[in-house]
């Protein structure tokens, strides 16, 4: 058993307990607490046993499943891998520990549901990054979808059932479009091995063989899921939807770690499998790439509620991830893979923040709040680092990942590069004006002072006591000091981090220089 | 020695950490050790200086960017201009830090602005010291947040909130000029350090050298209150005079004269780029001078002063190798002088109430004469008295434009020169209608109806400005005489060059700055210092004052440009997202399913028990298939 394996099956140990242990609100939380910790310790003897320059894939296991395809359940990570299923075992327990402060659940639900459902889910997630057999990768791709699906569609907002369904129905569709280019990806290694797989290794080095027009039918195939996934625009539509709907703690999950895939498959299947047309159609996905960054930036600064604000916010950022991914140079591929860890650890931190904003004035409304800091103090100071973690200040972890991305995009295509730094600006405007909007100014808004009452009008008794707001409290502490810490922290000393994924892209760079 | 310099920025970064996380436990002393750190840090650098011949040393911290062929260090560069940075910053910021210890005295965010204070030093430091354009972008962004969060001090004042985010997002447009040159250089010459990037300039091609000099000039516009990106500079006086004093006067706004010397090599490849530097210079000092005769509040005055003077520093340097280091001294002298007008000009508000409107001041030396003393030897060495630091600094400027051959001579020193007479004009005003002539506040309430009483402030404030004000009149002769600084920034940015010819020549500008300064003052006389001064401003001006009092239209320009039509297609792109893109995407499901009411009674029916189907089919299968494999 490897240190991945036990990291996959943790959580989903202890999803089934919760399961069974949902009765007791005290002990299902406590139990879901407890694996999701565990399954973070996992990952320190993880991490240590990765030699970034050994293997391509590192932890492997893998035995057979459907052996008259060539199908295996087979897994292994490599440094890519490895630095997003990290980021996972650190958000979900800060999603455990928040529950009940930021996520209320319906009437009706109880907290083992939903937090069996997280920990299913982030059992799924980490194997979709450790799947190293195409067509197992493709099932959890799609099975992932369907504890998110209850997550949104039982304990999202009032709009629920509408948002749950637009996520599935976009991911599904495009994942099984990805099923058909995956087959199609079968059949031309087995003309041309003789024999069909779907492991990974074997499979890539067949296909990247074909002739141009092959690969770009089946790029295009896996292009749509992972479009679709990692919301670029046009594809985007669903995650504002969802994103919005969702409780605060699967809005984290989704936002911050789920919609990675999308980009995490672009580096791991898109370009190594099909590298003259990744060469060839690049233009495209740089073209959606900074159109997203730009339009998405515009529209986040227009928006009036928090949770579609953020989701915007993120949908530039898998901007700047495309831009850099296609952009084919070792920096700016390494500044996409940080990013993609980097943006996890901003979104979240804004997303953890905005939702203790929400569940103090009780809505998600940006014009129902104002001057906040008056009264919370501390809240506004952890909503102004993570808004400046998300417009990339330098000092911060997202600094390195969005530089990186930038000057190693610059080199290769200086335009779409400098179109993208227009982006700087705009993040810079929305993340401010936010602040602004809540934090600053006099006191005001109905979710502060009450329905009716302006700034210094008097309130009536039962309003004010009903408006009594606290400050940051110690269990939210435990989850802000540890996310400031790592901004900082990778934002001062990225270099651990730098080095584990740099030997993971040489590869996957060399595939689109060679063209 | 060298290897410890990172202690420079690591006591101020300890400040701010302590003072910042701290929280309240810290509130009783957290201004003192506010204070200690950058005394600290000041103590350090007058060994290191002490120590120094002023020759290059480099050292690296750690590895900070790694990325194969990219290595960006975090690394410092000890030299004679960083070392002339570090003294100026610590030593002013120090007694500014003294200063505020009494200012914010009835602040109950005492410590958290010495907190924020402290960062900025600290990023300050980060700035001047780095050994690379990357670690200069660290403390030049660094630097943005410190004054963004002190701009926004008064974060609960709309106007406050408004003005730091100004701030910021117009230096961020700079930025973005600054990272493009970053990223040029890394395409170019394949490193962002110091030494590899000016050893290496020499092989680039000019146009690039000239993109990479307009677009680092467009970062030092940005941080410098430098036309086009000016506008931000003004409105940032809504922080407290401390800020103005230390970050928007005397160094902070001074960053982008530091880059142009720094990148010095650079420039001097590409004469181009010079030339674009000194025009900025030379069109900005008269913009600043201009806009600043018409402001009544006296910070707004000192606000365009202080744009009005990086004009004079960026048109020195835009010179080359003629003006490096006269552009270096007279951000110097002042460092010295502008902070020691801005901590009178805090003095008398502090005394007053918080007024800032001279209109309803005059007379007022006889109730602050530690203030007006101070605040009147600041004023002198601005306007160039003779021998006073001004004189020296500001003159040196004006000769060496002269000195250029042919129309840049006459434009070059005649916008100097000009730009004397105007500033004589503006400062006069100021302390006239601040300190002489009828108290007319004797007859006015405050904004919340009380008498005003205008008293001197206590020692720990007035200590610290006695001292700048020695600074303002001694440091122009201490630098300036037997060529001191000169030589010292020599190893930094080359010698100076002494021009022979050019237009005017160097023995009769100090005559034209005098008599045309005198004229300024004699007119300023005219207008308010003979006969009293309406408390409410004349409405009934001509169109050059009104532009002036509309910032030339600078901020109608970036509304009109920018701002309005952002708003609009912001909320225009809200609408199409939500309704087109969206509406496509629905419709085309629509058509598919036959009618928009299928697919609605399919969202809300089906699919939910179609995707548990799907779950427990998967599982079913899952475990089927494991049976199969295992049985």
């Amino acid at each position: 058993m490897t240190w991945l394996l036990a990291l996959i099956l943790l959580p989903l140990i202890g999803s089934a307990a919760v399961a069974v242990l949902r009765h007791n609100r005290r002990v299902a939380k406590l139990t879901a607490f407890a694996f999701s910790l565990v399954t973070l310790a996992m990952v320190v003897p993880l991490w240590l046993s990765y030699d970034p320059d050994g293997e391509r894939l590192q932890q492997t296991t893998s035995i057979d499943w459907i052996p008259a395809w060539g199908i295996h359940i087979s897994f292994g990570v490599d440094g890519i891998a490895l630095v997003m299923i990290a980021v996972i075992a650190v958000l979900v327990p800060m999603i455990v520990l928040l529950f009940g402060i930021t996520d209320k659940l319906p009437r009706g639900r109880t907290p083992g549901g939903f937090l069996s459902l997280i920990l299913l889910e982030q059992s799924l997630t980490i194997a979709v990054f450790a799947a190293t057999d195409v067509f197992l990768f493709y099932v959890l791709f799609e099975v992932m979808l369907v504890p998110m699906y209850f997550l949104i569609g039982n304990y999202g907002g009032s709009n629920r059932q509408y948002a749950a369904v637009k996520f599935f129905l976009y991911s599904f569709l495009g994942g099984l479009i990805m099923l058909a280019a995956a087959i199609g990806a079968y059949s031309v290694a087995a003309d041309e091995l003789g024999q069909g797989t779907f492991d990974w290794q074997t499979l890539s080095q067949a296909v990247s063989q074909a002739p141009l027009e092959t690969q770009t039918w089946l790029f295009l195939g896996f292009f749509v899921a992972f479009a679709v996934k990692a919301p670029l625009v046009p594809f985007h539509t669903w995650l504002p939807d969802a994103a919005g709907q969702a409780p605060i703690g699967v809005t984290v999950l989704l936002v911050g770690v789920l919609d990675k895939v999308g980009t995490f498959g672009f580096l791991r299947y898109s370009l190594p499998m099909f590298p003259d047309a990744s060469a060839e159609l690049a233009p495209l996905v740089l073209v959606l790439g900074v159109a997203g960054i730009l339009y998405a930036s515009i529209v986040a600064a227009g928006q009036t509620d928090m949770k579609r604000f953020v989701a915007y916010v993120s949908i530039a950022h898998f901007g700047f991830i495309a831009l850099g991914i296609f952009a084919f140079t070792e920096q700016a591929q390494v500044g996409s893979v940080t990013y993609m860890l980097n943006h996890s650890l901003a979104t979240g931190m804004l997303i953890f923040v905005l939702g203790m904003v929400i569940a103090r004035g009780g809505s998600t409304q940006i014009p129902d709040y104002g001057g906040m800091s008056k009264v919370t103090p501390l809240l506004a100071g952890f909503l102004l680092v993570a808004g400046l973690s998300t417009m990339s200040l330098p000092g911060t972890n997202a600094f390195v990942s969005e530089f990186l991305v930038l000057l190693g995009s610059f080199a290769a295509q200086p335009v779409y590069a400098t179109l993208a730094t227009i982006g700087m600006i705009l993040a810079a405007i929305y993340v401010l004006w936010l602040y602004q909007r809540i934090m600053q100014g006099p006191v005001r808004g109905d979710a502060l002072v009450g329905a009716g009452g302006g700034p210094g009008t008097a309130q009536a008794p039962a309003t004010a006591a009903r408006r009594a707001i606290k400050d940051v409290g110690s269990r939210e502490l435990f989850v802000l000091v540890p996310l400031v810490a790592l901004i900082i922290g990778l934002g001062v000393y990225p270099k651990p981090v730098l080095d584990t994924v740099t030997p993971s892209v040489q590869p996957t760079v060399s595939v689109g220089e060679g063209r | 020695m060298i290897e410890t310099s990172w202690l420079l920025i690591a006591f101020p970064a300890f400040g701010a950490l302590v003072l910042l996380a701290g929280g309240r436990r810290t509130d009783a002393w957290g201004h003192w050790l506010g204070c200690a750190t950058v005394i600290a840090s000041f103590v350090y650098g007058l060994i290191l200086f002490l120590s120094s011949d002023g020759s290059t040393q480099d050292t690296t911290v750690f590895s900070w960017i790694p990325v194969s062929d990219l290595q960006v260090e975090f690394g410092l560069r000890i030299d004679a201009l960083s070392l002339a940075f570090v003294l100026l910053i610590t030593g002013v910021g120090s007694l500014i830090h003294i200063y505020a210890t009494g200012y914010m005295a009835d602040d109950p965010g005492r410590r958290r602005f010495f907190g924020y204070f402290n960062l900025f030093v600290a990023a300050m430091l980060i700035l001047v010291l780095g050994n690379g354009f990357v670690t200069l972008y660290l403390g030049w962004e660094g630097v943005g947040l410190a004054s963004y969060l002190l701009i926004g001090w008064y974060q609960n004042k709309p106007a406050a909130a408004t003005a730091a985010k100004k701030a910021f997002v117009m230096n961020r447009v700079g930025d973005v000029g600054l990272a493009l040159a970053i990223f040029l250089m890394w395409s170019h010459i394949g490193s962002t350090q110091y030494s590899e990037v000016f050893a290496g300039i020499g092989q680039v091609d000019q146009n690039v050298v000239l993109a990479i000099g307009l677009l680092l000039l467009l970062g030092a516009c940005g941080k410098s209150g430098q036309f086009p990106l000016q506008a931000w500079l003004p409105d940032a006086m809504e922080g407290p005079t401390p800020v103005s004093a230390l970050i928007h006067a005397a160094t902070m706004v001074t960053a982008g004269v530091y880059l142009v010397a720094r990148s010095s090599p650079i420039y001097n490849a590409n004469p181009d780029a010079q030339l674009a530097v000194a025009l900025v210079g030379a069109f900005t000092l008269l913009l600043g001078a201009i806009i600043g005769c018409a402001y009544d509040d006296i910070k707004k005055v000192l606000a365009y002063s202080t744009v009005s003077q990086i004009g004079y520093m960026m048109l020195a340097v835009g010179l080359g190798p003629f003006g490096y280091a006269l552009g270096i001294m007279h951000l110097l002298t002042h460092g010295f002088f502008k902070a020691g007008l801005f901590l009178g000009a805090g003095s008398v508000s502090h005394g007053m109430h918080g007024e800032l409107d001279i209109r309803r001041m005059g007379g007022l030396w006889r109730k602050m004469p530690i203030t007006f003393v101070t605040f009147g030897l600041g004023y002198l060495a601005l306007i160039g008295f003779p021998f006073t630091a001004g004189y020296f600094s500001k003159d040196a400027i004006i000769a060496a434009a002269f000195g250029q051959e042919g129309w840049r001579g006459w434009v070059f020193g005649g916008a100097a020169l000009l730009g004397a007479g105007i500033t004589a004009f503006y400062m006069t005003r100021l302390v006239l209608m601040t300190f002489f002539g009828k108290a007319r506040w004797q007859e006015l309430k405050t904004a919340d109806g009380k008498e005003y009483h205008p008293h001197e402030s206590p020692p720990v404030m007035t200590v610290p400005m006695i001292l700048l004000a020695v600074g303002s009149v001694g440091a122009g002769a201490f630098l300036a005489l037997g060529d001191t600084l000169a030589e010292w920034l020599t190893p930094s940015v080359g010698a100076l060059q002494e021009s022979h010819g050019g237009v005017i020549g160097h023995s009769l500008v100090p005559f034209l700055v005098v008599g045309i300064s005198a004229v300024g003052v004699l007119l300023a006389w005219l207008f308010v210092g003979r006969k009293d001064v309406p408390v409410e401003r004349p409405q009934q001006v001509s169109a050059v004052v009104r532009a002036a009092r509309a910032d030339l239209y600078g901020n109608a320009l970036n509304e009109a440009l920018f701002a309005r039509p952002g708003i609009w297609l912001s909320r225009a792109l809200v609408f199409v997202d939500n309704r087109g893109v969206d509406g496509l995407v629905n419709g085309l499901a629509a058509l598919l399913g036959g009618s928009s009411g299928r697919l609605r009674r399919l969202q809300t029916g089906f699919v939910r028990s179609y995707a548990l189907t799907m779950l427990i089919g998967g599982f079913a299968l899952v475990g089927a298939l494991l049976m199969v494999r295992f049985g």
